[in-house]
């Protein structure tokens, strides 16, 4: 009798010269999963990646909560990243519910969007640096979040978990004496960035050791369903807020980062270069926003969707593109809400960059894929 | 009846306090004085006015502060002092304090942070001396699967060997715990058993992390210390002698690093890897392998290990300002002991107090430790600084580095120096 058995419980005859290796879930550098590595010597044989430590079942979830109460607890797989986790939501719920949100409104999700991509980047740059083993590069930008954090507490009155974006604007308007705040807090922040470059980027025992290492190419990359800084590092240039302008997007100048190269490195210099033009996007958008206005159209008290509809809104955010569909039965709580998440679709890569890799490769090419375990799980 | 201590009596306290007075002077009587008498026993005793000091006459100069110099004097020519406290495990042991605390609040201040800050009242300086009673009070944990009797020698014998290393080093003149002429030798010796402890352990614990770091920290020690020997071969060969007393004298004008920098680099360089430090620390590598060969260990064990890595990081700095900076010379800073004390004593209120035997430390002595301090110390600086600003490298990386750069370099650091010799500038019997 033969039983279907867990990838890692799965009894497997290999050569006495492989070692298996669960990396995780109680391991420094693995998250909240387990990788199962098989390893001849220093090289890496096979790799499994095993993630769902951390499911919580929010989609089932949003089955027994009405449009309204969905909110916080959508946002909960990424709370680092949590106005791009709800952005998708809140899209398709106003189109859902035919709600036009007004201009100020706009602004002021992309600002808080755009905040909350440095605020992701910063976290991840900062586990991705004491991976690496550079503790200082742990230090600094875990400090230096702490600015962008301070500026979406006086703008959402949460440090993580703001709940923010409401179907028809966001929540609240913005602080008196934000603009000049803001303004002053982000050039200070881009001035930071900027001086990574010198004890990070620039380091020629980075360079040596994620350059040219787990090499993803372009074909690769579209086949396997990358998204975001891992497909732009391998060098397509795909930014849904190029390719699928949501809300204001259209109307600011920014540019989107391509590198050829597709290596470990391109791929953790991606979201850096991205964290600059997301300073440039928040000063140009705090220049043409709207002085004044509503930030929020009045809801009725728990709407309704009209009759059997559905609808997939994606946006870009700190990983990649995010996904949500929304299917209504013309009941006040959604029929279905699913959720497809970047991290997942960077995962999968991952057995075939590392098959073949060094074991000190493992970390660098692992989190360079800009993974987050508790979105992949839902 | 107070609020703050409700069961306060004032009686129960002073029959305290007699308690513990009467238990402290048993306790004295019984093991104190017998221990002091053995102390006394072993010191080769001074001559005082020509008459010979025995324990019993010794005891009872204690009484008098000013007669117990001799008795202090002699103790600190013996062996035991120099083993225990000044130029061998004490001192070492302090230094090592010392690191930890400079290492954390300069990685802190390097990284905008404020490090230890509340234990102890200046800047958490008691800090160690915390976590220190907290490993104690661990429980050692042993896998059920180990090894345990190498398991559990390992730490203890890689402490010792760490102390070994520490008996070699010449701290001053005359101040070390082993001189013997083939000191280098016995130093190369000594760095040989750091793979073989770091191998048992990494083995006994029958664990897969600390085997996989074992076994880097085996190649890394292994392929560091073939370029670790070749860089010291130039002094070596300029000063003619293996003995490291005779090598910092030879140093009385210039230090080596003048003649021999490319030595002095490779030296540098090579005792990072042996030391695991970032950017060569893969065989602790934290996001691969946990702790690596560290994984298993708990409690004092693991301390004992930290402990005997810091002992071998102040080693292995001294080691550098021997070979390369000139150990213990320098120009005089101490201030000379005032004469007026040694000849018309102090005076103390209405007493004038005569001490014969003052100063306890000859000016040379002190002035060659406080140089060898601060040389020690900026060397270990300079060992602490790459934890800051490096991310680790490779295993292939570091093999390159160890077979292919460095040997080759350090062959090119014994020609310079042999053609220093045969130029007939330096070496014995040279112009300078």
């Amino acid at each position: 009798m033969t039983k279907e058995l867990l990838p890692g419980l799965a009894l497997q005859k290999v050569d006495e010269r492989i070692m298996t290796l669960n990396v995780g879930p109680q391991h420094p550098g693995s998250g909240h999963m387990r990788i199962i590595v098989q390893i001849d010597g220093d090289f890496i044989v096979a790799c499994d990646p095993d993630p769902g430590y951390v499911h919580r079942g929010e989609e089932k979830m949003a089955e027994y909560r009405n449009y309204i109460t969905n909110i916080p607890h959508l946002e909960r797989p990424v709370i680092h990243d949590s106005c791009n986790v709800l952005y998708p939501y809140v899209l398709g719920v106003e189109e859902l519910l035919g709600i036009e949100v007004p201009e100020r409104a706009k602004y002021i999700r992309v600002i808080a969007s755009e905040l909350n991509r440095c605020v992701y980047t910063m976290y991840w740059l900062a586990i991705y640096g004491i991976f690496l083993g550079h503790s200082t590069m742990f230090m600094w930008p875990a400090g230096d979040r702490e600015l962008l954090i301070d500026l979406l507490e006086k703008m959402t009155g949460a440090r993580v978990t703001h709940a923010h974006f409401v179907p028809g604007g966001v929540r609240n308007d913005l602080p008196p004496n934000f603009e000049d705040v803001c303004l002053r807090q982000v050039n200070y922040f881009e001035k930071r960035i900027k001086e990574y470059a010198a004890i990070f980027y620039d380091n020629p025992i980075l360079i040596a050791r994620t350059a040219n290492t787990g090499v993803l190419s372009r074909e690769d990359a579209i086949r396997l369903g990358t998204t975001g800084s891992v497909l732009r590092a391998s060098g397509v240039d795909y930014d849904l807020r190029k390719k699928e302008p949501y809300d204001v997007y259209e109307e600011l100048d920014f540019q989107t980062n391509v590198l050829k190269e597709g290596d470990s490195y391109a791929r953790s210099k991606i979201p850096w270069l991205d964290m600059m033009e997301s300073c440039r996007i928040i000063r140009h958008a705090l220049q043409k926003m709207p002085k004044s206005g509503s930030v929020r159209v009045k809801l009725k008290p728990n709407p309704k969707g009209k009759g059997l509809n559905s609808v997939y809104k994606r946006v870009e955010s700190g990983r990649g593109s995010l996904g949500c569909y929304i299917v209504s039965d013309g009941k006040p709580e959604p029929y279905r809400v699913k959720l497809s998440v970047p991290s997942f679709r960077n995962l999968i890569a991952l057995p075939y960059l590392l098959k073949g890799e060094k074991l000190g490769n493992m970390p660098s090419v692992y989190w360079s894929l800009n993974y987050w375990p508790v979105e992949a799980d839902r | 009846m107070s609020v703050i201590a409700p069961n306060f009596k004032f009686s129960e306290f002073v029959k305290a306090i007699l308690d513990n007075a009467f238990w402290i002077l048993l306790i004295f009587v019984l093991i104190g004085l017998p221990a002091v008498f053995l102390i006394l026993f072993y010191i080769e005793m001074p001559v005082i006015n020509g008459e010979l000091l025995t324990p019993f006459l010794a005891l009872t100069w204690l009484a008098d502060p000013s007669r117990t110099l001799p008795i202090l004097k002699a103790f600190m020519t013996t062996d035991l002092f120099k083993i225990a406290a000044f130029p061998g495990f004490g001192f070492a042991a302090l230094i090592a304090a010392g690191t930890i605390f400079i290492e954390r609040k300069m990685l802190a201040k390097l990284q905008l942070r404020v490090g230890p800050f509340y234990c102890g009242k200046f800047e958490g300086i008691l800090q160690l001396m915390g976590d220190g009673l907290k490993l104690i009070s661990k429980e050692i944990i042993i896998p059920a699967k180990a090894d345990k009797p190498i398991f559990w020698a390992a730490p203890i014998l890689f402490v010792a060997t760490a102390a070994a290393f520490v008996a070699l080093i010449p701290v001053a003149p005359g101040w070390v715990v082993a001189d013997v002429d083939v000191g280098l030798l016995a130093v190369f010796a000594v760095i040989g058993f750091f793979p073989i402890i770091t191998i048992l352990s990494a083995w006994s614990s029958n664990s897969k992390y600390p085997f996989i770091g074992g076994i880097r920290a085996l190649h890394q020690m292994v392929s560091f210390e073939i370029p670790l020997i070749l860089s010291l071969l130039g002094v070596v060969i300029l000063t003619g002698t293996l003995n490291l007393s005779e090598i910092v004298a030879s140093q009385s004008n210039f230090p080596w690093i003048i003649f021999l920098p490319i030595g002095a680099i490779i030296f540098f360089i090579t005792i990072l890897a042996e030391l695991e430090r970032i950017p060569f620390d893969l065989p602790e590598a934290e996001s691969e392998i946990v702790a690596g060969w560290l994984t298993e260990f708990s409690g004092m064990i693991y301390g004992l290990v930290q402990l005997g890595t810091y002992l071998k990081l102040y080693a292995f700095a001294a080691l550098f300002v021997v070979l390369f900076l000139g150990g213990w010379t320098g120009p005089m800073i101490w201030p000379p002991f005032p004469e007026d004390i040694i000849t018309n004593g102090i005076v103390l209120g209405p007493i004038t107090a005569k001490i014969p035997g003052l100063p306890i430390f000859s000016q040379e002595m002190l002035n060659g430790v406080l140089w060898f301090v601060i040389k020690t110390m900026g060397v270990i600086f300079f060992i602490l600084l790459p934890r800051g600003v490096f991310p680790r490298i490779r295993v292939d990386m570091l093999l390159s580095l160890g077979w292919y750069k460095l040997i080759g370099l350090a062959f090119v650091n014994i020609f310079i120096a042999l053609g220093l010799l045969y130029a007939g500038v330096l070496g014995p019997g040279g112009i300078l």
